[in-house]
């Protein structure tokens, strides 16, 4: 059994702690036991350079309200059983996961593909702000973190059709 | 009879504060003349979006915040 549960068929959560990728994904697979196929994306803060700390801030009035937005049009757009979108606020260091997102489905293409546009909204069209902190000393520097314009033409990819 | 003005992300540092109160009502041009000139110019820029009472304006320039509302002023997002 899971040690938690996820709501079916859809699952967003905005969460101030970190969170178990095992657990959310077993948890996730026993809420949808008849799908053929379950595809999962996990990013975690990047262990490079110089950056000590990740601290992501939102809007909390809009950020929940605007993932379940996000995986609602994933839900209409493909053939799924479910979706889990989970995204961390507050702060972060290296190696820990920022965002979970999950599709299950009867077939793999719809789950791929889902997963694929929830991330590419998510990036840079959900209510997040991310900035790193780098450099030596107590302290460090802090930097904001620009969306790239992959991250754009990424979401505009889904636009097209 | 205020507004209550919220500097998310990166406009924070622009403004020096992550809040700020206004007199009410508040609408575009008298948002443009109380914030910072750097906040000001961030304002004109297409992909800075502006919400008023938890919903995102569809045209920033036709705020119209009444007292007790809460403004937010929202960057370009990096989520992920």
């Amino acid at each position: 059994m899971a040690r938690i549960a996820v709501n079916a068929p859809v699952d967003v959560r905005v969460l101030e702690n970190g969170f178990s990728v095992g657990e959310a994904l077993a948890a996730f697979n026993a809420a949808h036991p008849d799908s053929g196929g379950i595809t999962s994306f996990v990013g975690t803060v990047r262990p490079d350079g110089e950056v000590k700390a990740l601290e992501l801030t939102h809007y909390e009035p809009l950020t929940l309200p605007g993932m379940e937005e996000i995986a609602a049009q994933a839900m209409e757009r493909w053939s799924l059983d479910g979706m889990l979108a989970w995204h961390r606020v507050g702060m972060l260091t290296p190696g820990q996961s920022i965002v979970l997102v999950a599709a299950a489905a009867r077939h793999r293409r719809a789950a791929f593909e889902a997963t694929d546009f929830v991330m590419d909204h998510l990036k840079s069209a959900a209510w997040f702000w991310k900035r790193e902190q780098r450099g030596t000393g107590a302290d460090g520097a802090w930097h904001w973190i620009s969306p790239r314009d992959a991250d754009y033409s990424d979401r505009a990819r889904w636009e097209k059709e | 009879m205020s507004v209550k003005v919220l500097f998310l992300g990166p406009l924070a540092d622009l403004e020096g504060a992550s809040e700020r109160e206004f007199d009410a009502p508040l609408d575009w041009p008298g948002l443009l003349s109380q914030v910072s000139d750097n906040v000001a110019g961030q304002l004109l820029e297409a992909r800075v979006n502006i919400a008023c009472g938890g919903k995102v304006l569809p045209e920033k320039t036709t705020l119209q915040a009444r007292d007790g509302d809460e403004v937010a002023l929202l960057p370009p997002v990096s989520g992920g």
